[in-house]
C-alpha cells in the first residue's frame, strides 16, 4: 500500500468511524492492520493471533487458503475481541471494500464491547493466549514434539466439554455441605431444599447415602480432569487450564454467531448507504452486500442472511411499520399496537441482552421464516436410497428444531457422573440424552483420546435404538452394553 | 472522538501456519502410506494423466468428538424460496458403489481429501521399496538434465525466499547506512534458485508379457494394467529413459501396442515359451543388454504347453537380464489354493535359490500391492550398484 492510498484509507477510517458514534454505536479504539491473504488466513484458522501451534490449525489454514486460490471463498476481515479492538483488513481489498469492511468491522466492536454475554472476557486474551503458546512451546522443547501434540489431540477433543456456568457467576457447594447431605439425606441443608422434591415421599429411612466422587454430576470434564485425572503430569494439567481459559473466552462468540454477524451486516449497510459514494462504488457495495447476505447451502443456515433480517425486522416493527402479509395479532386475534419510531431503540436493547438462543426464540416470526425460506429436513430411506428431504415449514418447528439444535451449542451434554466407577477407579460419564442420539464412531474415537487423560477405562452411559446404553473403552477395546 | 490507528507494515516473512501445516501435510501422507493397498489399484488412478490431480480421501485425521448422529435427527436448512416439504435436498450413495471417493456427500463421515499429483503418489508408494538388482549399465548412453537448487537470486518466486540470507542482506545494507536495525527493502531480499545439472544416466526396458488364451479375461487384464502401471513409473523414476515393449501370447506372440495389449484374451491354446522367444529377439536387435536393464515379466493363469521349455528360456534371461518376473493371476481352484499352478510350481523348483527370479500370485486387487512389494524388495545377494 503507497502513501497516498494509506492517507486515502485513513480518512474514510475517520470518515466512518465519526459516522457510527452518530448513529450511537459504541466502540473500542481500534487498531486497524493491512495485511496480504496468508496472515487473514492463518488469523482465520487459529482464531487468535500468536495462539499456540498444532496441526489441526494448519490443516484449517490449508484449506482456506486454497478455496481462496482456486476464488471460491474469500475473507475480507478478521476481527478480535479485544480492548484496544485488533482488526485486520485484506491488502487487496478495493478502497471500497475496505470501506464496507470498515463499517462492519465497527458493528462488530460496539457488539463485543455492549453485549452482555461479553461481560467477563478477558480483553488482554491476546496476551494471555502468546504465553500460552510460549509454555506449550516450552514443553514440547522439554518433552518432545509427539508426546504434546498426542496431549493435545486428547484434550482438543474433548475441549467443548467445559462448564458454561463457569463463565457466569456461579456458587458450588463445599465438601461440608456435600458431606452433611450424604451423612443425613433428609435433612434440608437450606431452608429453600425441599422444593427440589416436592412429588417425593422424604420421610424414608434415615440411613446415610453411599459416598460419591464427584458428590453431584460435574459437567466440567476438563476442569474435573485438570484436577483429579490420577496419573496427569504437571504440565499436562496446565495444557488441560490453558485449553479450558482459551475456550472460555471463545464461548460467547459461539453462543451470539447469528446476531454479531447480523448486527455488524446491519451497521455496514446503514453506514454505507449515509457514505458519499460514486455510482460504481454504490454498485459495488451492493454487489459485497448481497454476496454476504444470501441463503447459504440448503442443508445450513446463513447466520450473516439470518441475523441481517431479524435485526432489519425488529426495527420495522417497533417503529410501528405493518407487514400486511403477517399482521401481528395478540392471543385473542386482535390487531396488535405498536410504538411508533422506537425501532432504533430497540434494536439496541437487543444487542445488549440477548444471546442466539433468545434472540431467535423472541424474533423469529412466521413471516421471516416465510420470507427466509427455512424448514426442517432429515434423513430418509426411499426406494432404497437414502435422501435428504424436507419435512416441515411451519415457522414454529422451524423455530423449535432450530433452537434444539442450538442447545448447548448443539454439543451433547455429557457430565462426569463416577470417577470410581466398578470400584476401580474407571471412569464414567453420563450423556443426558433428549432424544437425540451419538454417533457411535466418534464417541468411541473420543473415548480412546479420553483413555489417554485418565489412562484407565472409561465409559459413557447413553441410549441407543431406545435403551440404556453403556460404551467403553478399556484400553485395548471397545465395547458396547446394555445397561 | 473516536480512536484508531492503523498500520500498513510488511507482513510478507511472516509465516506462522507452515509450521503447522506442513505438520498436517506429514500426516496425511502417513495414512495414505498407510492404506497404499487399497489406492494403488483404483481404476482412475492407473488411467490418470501425467501431472494430474489425484484426490484421496483420508479418513480419520479429524479430532473425534461427542457428537450427535447427523443421520437420525432433524434439521434446518434453507433454500432461495418456495421450499416445501417432501422436496429432496441431496442423497446419499448407495455402500459398494465406487471406490468410495463418494463419501463427501455421507454426513457424518468427516474426511480430508488430500491432493496428490501422480509424481507425489509415486514417491510415496516407493519410499520404502529398493530397486531390484540395479546395475549401471548404459552409462555412455544419454545425459539426462536436472534442477538443483544450489544458487542465489535477487528475483524470485515467494516460495523460494531464503529467509535468513534476506534478514542478513537487509542488516548489511542497514549496517552500510549506519543505523543497524531490522528494516527490510525489496531489494534485500534473496530466492534460492536453481541450476541445470547434466549427467550420465541408465536405460531399462521392461518386457510387458501377457497370456490372451480364451480363459483370461477383463479382471485379468485389470491387474496386468496396474502392475506394469506401477513398474513403469518405478523405472521412469530411477533412469532417465524406461521403455516398455508389449507382447501378448497364446499359441504365437505378437508385439503389439499398449491399446491391444490390454485387450481381452482371443483364443484357446497357451504356449508361453513363444513370448520368451520374441522377447529374446527383440532384446538380440533392440536392447543390448550392456546398455540396457532389462525387467521381463509375464502373467499368464498358470495353464501352459511346455512348462519346461518356459523354464530353460527363463534359464538364458536370467544371464541377460536383471529380474525375471512371473505373476500368476489365479483363477477358479488356485485362487482358493496357497500353491501355484503347474506353470509356476516348474518355476519355483526350477529357481527356488535364484533370487533373479521373482514369482507372485496375485488373486484379488488387494494382491497387487504385496506383489509390487515383493517384486521391487531388496535382493541382497545381488550386487547393487548405485
Amino acid at each position: 500500500m503507497n502513501l497516498s492510498e494509506r492517507e486515502e484509507l485513513e480518512k474514510w477510517i475517520d470518515i466512518i468511524m465519526e459516522k457510527a458514534a452518530e448513529c450511537g454505536l459504541d466502540c473500542y479504539p481500534t487498531h486497524f492492520e493491512v495485511v496480504p491473504d496468508h496472515v487473514i488466513y492463518e488469523l482465520g484458522s487459529y482464531s487468535l493471533p500468536a495462539r499456540f501451534s498444532h496441526w489441526t490449525f494448519g490443516r484449517d489454514y490449508h484449506r482456506q487458503k486454497t478455496m481462496y486460490e482456486y476464488g471460491m471463498a474469500k475473507i475480507y476481515e478478521i476481527v478480535f475481541n479485544t480492548d484496544p479492538c485488533q482488526a485486520f483488513l485484506l491488502d487487496s481489498n478495493s478502497m471500497l471494500a475496505h470501506k464496507f469492511v470498515i463499517a462492519h468491522v465497527l458493528g462488530h466492536n460496539d457488539f463485543f464491547k455492549n453485549n452482555i454475554y461479553f461481560d467477563h472476557t478477558d480483553r488482554n486474551m491476546i496476551e494471555q493466549v502468546r504465553l500460552h503458546s510460549n509454555r506449550i512451546r516450552k514443553y514440547e522443547e522439554e518433552y518432545g514434539p509427539l508426546v504434546v501434540e498426542e496431549f493435545l489431540d486428547a484434550v482438543l477433543s474433548i475441549e467443548e466439554h467445559f462448564d458454561l456456568g463457569a463463565t457466569t457467576t456461579f456458587r458450588r457447594k463445599s465438601a461440608e455441605e456435600y458431606e452433611a447431605e450424604r451423612r443425613n439425606p433428609q435433612k434440608p441443608v437450606t431452608e429453600f431444599d425441599d422444593l427440589w422434591n416436592l412429588m417425593e415421599d422424604n420421610r424414608g429411612p434415615e440411613t446415610p447415602k453411599p459416598r460419591k466422587f464427584p458428590p453431584e454430576p460435574e459437567k466440567d470434564v476438563l476442569c474435573f480432569l485438570r484436577d483429579y485425572a490420577p496419573e496427569l503430569e504437571k504440565w499436562q494439567r496446565d495444557i488441560l487450564n490453558m485449553i479450558r481459559e482459551e475456550m472460555i473466552y471463545f464461548i460467547p462468540q459461539m453462543r451470539t454467531k447469528i446476531m454479531n454477524e447480523g448486527w455488524a451486516s446491519f451497521w455496514h449497510e446503514r453506514i454505507l448507504t449515509e457514505l458519499p459514494l460514486t455510482p460504481e462504488e454504490h454498485l459495488e457495495f451492493r454487489r459485497m452486500h448481497s454476496a454476504v447476505l444470501s441463503p447459504g447451502s440448503r442443508m445450513s443456515i446463513n447466520p450473516y442472511y439470518v441475523g441481517y433480517n431479524i435485526f432489519r425486522d425488529i426495527e420495522r416493527r417497533w417503529n410501528g411499520e405493518e407487514d400486511k402479509d403477517y399482521p401481528e395479532v395478540d392471543w385473542r386475534g386482535e390487531k396488535l399496537d405498536r410504538p411508533q419510531g422506537e425501532g432504533m431503540k430497540k434494536i439496541f436493547e437487543v444487542r445488549r441482552d440477548e444471546s442466539d438462543v433468545s434472540f431467535l426464540r423472541k424474533y423469529l416470526t412466521e413471516g421471516l421464516v416465510k420470507k427466509l425460506d427455512m424448514y426442517t429436513y432429515r434423513l430418509e430411506e426411499v426406494n432404497g436410497e437414502r435422501v435428504w428431504v424436507v419435512q416441515e415449514t411451519d415457522w414454529r418447528r422451524v423455530r423449535d428444531t432450530l433452537l434444539d439444535s442450538m442447545t448447548n451449542f448443539g454439543i451433547p451434554v455429557i457430565y462426569v457422573e463416577d470417577a470410581d466407577y466398578n470400584r476401580h477407579g474407571e471412569l464414567l460419564l453420563t450423556h443426558a440424552y433428549d432424544g437425540k442420539q451419538l454417533d457411535l464412531d466418534y464417541t468411541a474415537r473420543t473415548l480412546k483420546n479420553l483413555f489417554k487423560l485418565w489412562k484407565r477405562p472409561v465409559h459413557i452411559a447413553t441410549v441407543v435404538d431406545d435403551t440404556k446404553t453403556l460404551l467403553t473403552f478399556d484400553g485395548e477395546e471397545f465395547t458396547q452394553s446394555a445397561l | 472522538m473516536p480512536q484508531f490507528s492503523l498500520s500498513t507494515d510488511s507482513w510478507d516473512l511472516h509465516r506462522r501456519a507452515e509450521r503447522d501445516r506442513q505438520r498436517h501435510n506429514e500426516k496425511v501422507k502417513e495414512v495414505i502410506k498407510k492404506n497404499l493397498g487399497d489406492i494403488i489399484s483404483q481404476q482412475d488412478i492407473i488411467t490418470a494423466d501425467q501431472g494430474k490431480i489425484i484426490k484421496i480421501p483420508v479418513r480419520g485425521l479429524e479430532l473425534p468428538r461427542i457428537r450427535f448422529d447427523d443421520e437420525e435427527r432433524e434439521r434446518v436448512g434453507q433454500g432461495t424460496g418456495g421450499t416445501k416439504p417432501g422436496d429432496v435436498l441431496g442423497r446419499i450413495p448407495k455402500q459398494g458403489q465406487g471406490t468410495g471417493k463418494e463419501a463427501g456427500h455421507e454426513a457424518g463421515v468427516d474426511f480430508y481429501e488430500a491432493e496428490l499429483t501422480l509424481e507425489e503418489l509415486t514417491e510415496l508408494v516407493f519410499e520404502d521399496l529398493h530397486l531390484p538388482n540395479l546395475e549401471d549399465r548404459g552409462v555412455k548412453q544419454i545425459l539426462s538434465e536436472h534442477a538443483e537448487f544450489n544458487s542465489i537470486s535477487k528475483r524470485g518466486i515467494s516460495s523460494n525466499l531464503d529467509r535468513k540470507r534476506t534478514l542478513l542482506e537487509a542488516y548489511k545494507r542497514n549496517a552500510r547506512a549506519g543505523k543497524p536495525g531490522w528494516d527490510i527493502r525489496n531489494e534485500d531480499r534473496r530466492y534460492k534458485t536453481w541450476e541445470i545439472v547434466t549427467e550420465p544416466q541408465r536405460n531399462a526396458v521392461i518386457f510387458a508379457m501377457r497370456d490372451v488364451s480364451g480363459s483370461m479375461g477383463e479382471f485379468e487384464a485389470y491387474i496386468c494394467r496396474s502392475f506394469y502401471f506401477w513398474m513403469l513409473r518405478f523405472l521412469r523414476r530411477k533412469y532417465a529413459s524406461a521403455e516398455i515393449v508389449f507382447i501378448t501370447c497364446h499359441t504365437e506372440a505378437k508385439e503389439v501396442d499398449e491399446h491391444a495389449f490390454f485387450g481381452l484374451g482371443d483364443s484357446g491354446g497357451t504356449k508361453m515359451s513363444e513370448a520368451y522367444k520374441l522377447a529374446m529377439q527383440i532384446i538380440d536387435k533392440r536392447y543390448n543388454p550392456r546398455e540396457w536393464n532389462i525387467y521381463p515379466f509375464l502373467f499368464s493363469d498358470g495353464y501352459n504347453w511346455g512348462d519346461a521349455e518356459c523354464v530353460e528360456l527363463v534359464r538364458k534371461m536370467v544371464e541377460i537380464c536383471n529380474l525375471v518376473g512371473y505373476g500368476e493371476i489365479a483363477n477358479d481352484i488356485w485362487s482358493q489354493s496357497p500353491h501355484f499352478a503347474p506353470l509356476g510350481q516348474a518355476y519355483q523348483e526350477a529357481f527356488a535359490n535364484d533370487r533373479r527370479v521373482c514369482l507372485v500370485k496375485i488373486n484379488s486387487k488387494e494382491d497387487v500391492w504385496p506383489a509390487l512389494k515383493k517384486f521391487f524388495s531388496k535382493h541382497p545377494e545381488l550386487q547393487e550398484v548405485d
